[in-house]
């Protein structure tokens, strides 16, 4: 059956490519909400016969009650480990086994995974009818009726446990636990997913979070493929058909969640230095950042290419590496999400020159936040951004994140049109005042681990 | 790096059916892959696709960490670092510095097998990306102590990879175990005190041996037109004088005539065993016997763990009695050097070591006696095919599949044809595979033996120290 569908597949994707080599003019994002309450996001994409969905829910750690750090993780990785029987349609139970056999057969993939804010269930797929048709329902399944197996939740947790136990042993691991707890406080964005929290966690509480959290009425749904308009209404109709709708509200409109605490400030900065046997110390030095939804979002990302996130060429890997050779990797990044992500300065290096790359890492950064960039510098990042842009857009994949993000962050449509313009715009001045605004060098989070505890 | 993953090839599907492509001859041609040799010897390799305004550009050189001596190993990789170090014409740090201003990102590789180089451009920029490149090519030079300077920043990125990790430390262990005369024993990266002796000159006599135009092809996939690119290889590359390639030594791996153990302490709270057992290697599309079974090779660590759900993960990590909490296995099936069949599992809690490795041997051994079933075989091979159209959404993996086929002498379509020829296999080829390479013979263990942080007086958990 199959092997004449991926026959056809070859033939396809042979004729379209020839026959469709149009470059890639704007990206047109065609956007509707269901009767049900959904919202979609399509782009069309014709010259592979594939099809990717992203469906989003506000359904992220974010929302992990306390002491139970890792529920929306966990609860999303068991959601693909067995689906109930339905006798009323006639469909007997698959265990994970059943449901790995059924996936590997339509030659498609469909998992879900939890991040701070999201959880995502991703599905990727042929676009032959008959196949296609096959893997939507299987995925409406899924996505609705996951067995959460108390016997394989209990498997899964012990194997968890037995991860984190080893990755207790990794300075990395251990670096970025102190420095999450430090920078996050109370706050959800830190929690730590250990054994004690896992134990308090069971399956009635991931069916329960499952039932008020995954809902059409919650879902954004994006889809980027060889699919028409109509066909992806379709699509997406069934594969939320079989979730249950918002209960006695009117159908489209779920009730509001409750609102999560944002990240607090620092009020001072604070140093840990901790003790480890490892062949490098892992330095990390950072606060609170921004979210995702903020003004300055712009300046900020033009200002860290040229700190840390610029590849070969941002001041942090001049200094620290191509000037120097002190590290491998030296980076910073901004992790804007709902809440204020946190800004982090990252490097590994020998133990014994840990204090002189935090030393200098902080002068990089204490320099930029004071004067901004230089024009020279601030030119080349448009350059690369502007020049660059064509290359975050190159793919299905890549299209799907974006339009993922703009659905996720409520952004205009054309968000991906004025990109460029909006880079553009970004002068010194506004770098400079917007990182003052955003960053307190004073103020930091700084974990140190790695070699002997020094005396200070 | 060498890898063979779950994500395989295309195209050939077709002729196995006995269908053909119903474009015009002309219109396929513009689509494939397109092979020209230069004048000096230098290969060039095209493929076009018009989806997006972005191409890659890569250069490949049939020269990895595996034509190295003893005694400097790991100047291969460093060498690939001294490369964004400068020419006469282009100041050290400048090369990124100019990528980055044509709105491009680069980087680069080195395997055992091969060293790679790349630019992600507009595909308007792919002429001054060729001038960079083929600039560093054939004009690289720099400073003892820009040298030494990027040394460091080498050994730090194998304190990253491997020394503290100690999975990677056994696996390292392992192939040191594994091969014995083969190049393949050595780690990618270097022993640690071949960095801390390496010379300036060690990195330049392998730059002068290895980096001739006949040893190296230029990779370009995207928005682009091949009559177009030739021109502008001829142009940028075609000049670069031709040099003779050094002999090659072959270094034939000597048959492996009993069982191996190694028992490799590191510090780690989960215990580890990885089983190479040596196998064939697949080397030509001619159909020799030892290529079939190298296919077979494949097709079998397919049905073992090419899927969720899958033999191994049913056998080892599942169940009231598990032995494992993770499994996998994985076939080599092709590369310049020897390839090993790997087995490998993390006991479960209370379990041993001993126990998953039994566990793992007695899968195959099942497959042995019992066979494959049909469904599992044509499972895998779906899998395979789609996997095929799904990898036609990266360029960059293209052109990156392009170059380890020309790093192996074998034809563009290396990839699509494997396919079809993983297809064609048979659950009596699975079985007789199963039955023939998996006995003690040819078989390397490593345990790996979770040691306890060794600091004295330690407790296992880091101490934090001062705060304030």
């Amino acid at each position: 059956m199959f092997k004449k569908i991926s026959l056809q597949a070859v033939l396809i994707a042979l004729v379209t490519m020839v026959c469709l080599p149009a470059a890639m003019a704007g990206i047109a994002i065609e956007h509707w909400t269901q009767p049900g309450g959904a919202q979609v996001f399509l782009v069309q994409s014709h010259a592979i016969p594939m099809l990717d969905v992203q469906l989003d829910f506000d359904a992220g750690s974010r929302r992990d009650p306390p002491g139970q750090a890792g529920l929306a993780s966990v609860t999303a990785s068991l959601s693909g480990m067995g689906v109930r029987a339905n006798p009323v349609r006639g469909e007997v139970a698959l265990d994970e086994n059943a449901l790995g056999e059924a996936w590997a057969d339509l030659g498609a993939r469909f998992g879900a995974h939890a991040s701070s804010d999201r959880m995502s269930f991703a599905l990727r797929s042929l676009t032959y009818p008959d196949l296609l048709a096959k893997v939507v329902q299987l995925a409406a399944r899924q996505l609705a009726e996951p067995a959460f197996p108390a016997e394989i939740w209990q498997r899964e947790r012990e194997t968890m446990i037995a991860a984190i136990k080893e990755a207790d042993t990794r300075p990395a691991t251990l670096a970025q636990r102190a420095f999450d707890q430090a920078v996050y406080g109370s706050h959800p964005y830190g929690y730590d997913t250990n054994a004690a929290s896992l134990q308090r966690i069971e399956v009635s509480h991931m069916a329960a979070l499952y039932r008020q959290l995954i809902q059409p009425c919650r879902a954004k749904v994006m889809v980027v493929g060889a699919v028409t308009r109509a066909q992806t209404d379709a699509l997406v109709t069934q594969l939320l058909a079989r979730l249950p709708g918002p209960g006695d509200a009117a159908a489209s409109a779920c009730p509001a969640l409750p609102a999560v605490a944002e990240v607090q400030p620092l009020t001072q900065a604070s140093e840990q230095h901790i003790a480890f046997e490892s062949a490098q110390a892992h330095v990390l030095l950072g606060q609170p950042g921004y979210k995702r939804n903020d003004p300055d979002f712009f300046a900020m990302l033009v200002g860290n290419y040229i700190l840390g996130d610029g590849g070969f060429v941002s001041r942090l890997t001049h200094e620290v590496r191509e000037k120097r050779g002190l590290s491998y990797s030296v980076y910073s990044y901004f992790a804007p999400g709902l809440h204020a992500g946190a800004f982090t300065i990252g490097l590994q290096t020998r133990p014994d020159q840990a204090d002189q790359a935090l030393q200098l890492s902080r002068e990089v950064l204490a320099r930029f936040v004071a004067d901004g960039p230089t024009e020279a510098e601030l030119q080349a990042a448009k350059n690369n951004l502007i020049g660059g842009f064509a290359l975050r857009l190159d793919s299905n994949r890549k299209l799907l994140d974006n339009v993922a993000n703009i659905a996720w962050n409520n952004l205009p449509l054309d968000y991906l049109d004025t990109w460029t313009q909006r880079v553009q715009s970004i002068t010194a001045a506004d770098i400079r005042a917007a990182f003052q605004r955003k960053l307190q060098p004073d103020r930091m989070v700084t974990v140190v681990l790695g070699g002997p505890v020094s005396d200070r | 790096m060498r890898h063979f993953g779950a994500a395989c090839l295309l195209w050939a599907a077709l002729s196995t059916a006995g269908a053909q492509p119903s474009t015009s001859p002309a219109a396929s041609t513009a689509l494939q892959a397109q092979q020209f040799t230069l004048a000096n010897g230098m290969s060039l390799i095209v493929k076009p696709d018009r989806r997006a305004p972005t191409a890659v550009h890569m250069l490949w050189l049939r020269a990895g960490s595996m034509d190295e001596v003893d005694g400097s190993s790991g100047v291969a990789h460093v060498l690939e670092h001294m490369l964004f170090k400068g020419t006469p014409t282009v100041p050290v740090g400048e090369f990124s510095r100019r990528v980055a201003a044509l709105g491009g990102r680069d980087n680069a590789f080195t395997s055992l097998d091969y060293t790679g180089y790349y630019q992600q451009i507009p595909a308007a920029r792919l002429a001054d990306v060729m001038a960079l490149e083929a600039d560093r090519f054939a004009n690289n030079q720099w400073s003892d102590d820009e040298f030494r300077k990027e040394l460091e920043v080498v050994k730090e990125e194998r304190r990253m990879r491997t020394e503290d990790d100690p999975q990677a430390l056994m696996n390292e262990a392992l192939h040191a175990a594994v091969f014995v005369a083969s190049p393949y024993r050595r780690p990618i990266v270097g022993w640690m005190s071949d960095l801390e002796s390496l010379k300036p000159e060690d990195a330049r006599a392998y730059y002068q041996r290895w980096y001739v135009p006949a040893n190296a092809a230029v990779v370009v996939a995207g928005d682009v037109d091949v009559a177009e690119v030739r021109r502008l290889a001829e142009k940028y590359y075609g000049h670069i004088p031709a040099r003779a390639l050094p002999e090659r030594k072959p270094r034939v791996e000597p048959v492996q005539t009993g069982l191996k153990r190694l028992a490799f302490k590191a510090p780690a709270e989960q215990a580890m065993v990885a089983l190479a057992f040596k196998v064939p290697t697949f080397q030509s599309f001619d159909g020799g016997p030892d290529d079939s079974e190298a296919l077979a090779l494949t097709v079998l660590s397919a049905v073992l763990d090419g899927y969720s759900g899958a033999r191994l993960a049913r056998a080892l990590t599942q169940g009231p009695d598990r032995v494992a909490d993770s499994a996998g296995a994985d076939n080599g099936l092709w590369g310049r050097g020897p390839q090993l069949f790997m087995l490998s599992g993390v006991p479960a809690q209370g379990k041993t070591a001993e126990q998953v490795e039994a566990a793992l041997r007695a899968q195959v051994a099942r497959i042995a006696l019992d066979g494959v079933s049909e469904a599992e075989l044509a499972r895998v091979k779906t899998q395979w095919v789609a996997s095929a159209v799904y990898k036609l959404d990266s360029v960059f993996n293209q052109a990156r599949e392009l170059g380890t086929s020309w790093v192996q002498g074998l034809p563009l379509d290396a990839h699509e044809r494997l396919i079809e020829r993983l297809r064609a296999v048979t659950a009596e080829q699975v079985r007789a595979v199963a039955a023939k390479y998996f006995g003690d013979d040819q078989l390397t263990v490593a345990q790996l033996l979770p040691q306890p942080l060794s600091q004295p007086g330690k407790a296992r958990a880091a101490s934090a120290g001062s705060r304030h």
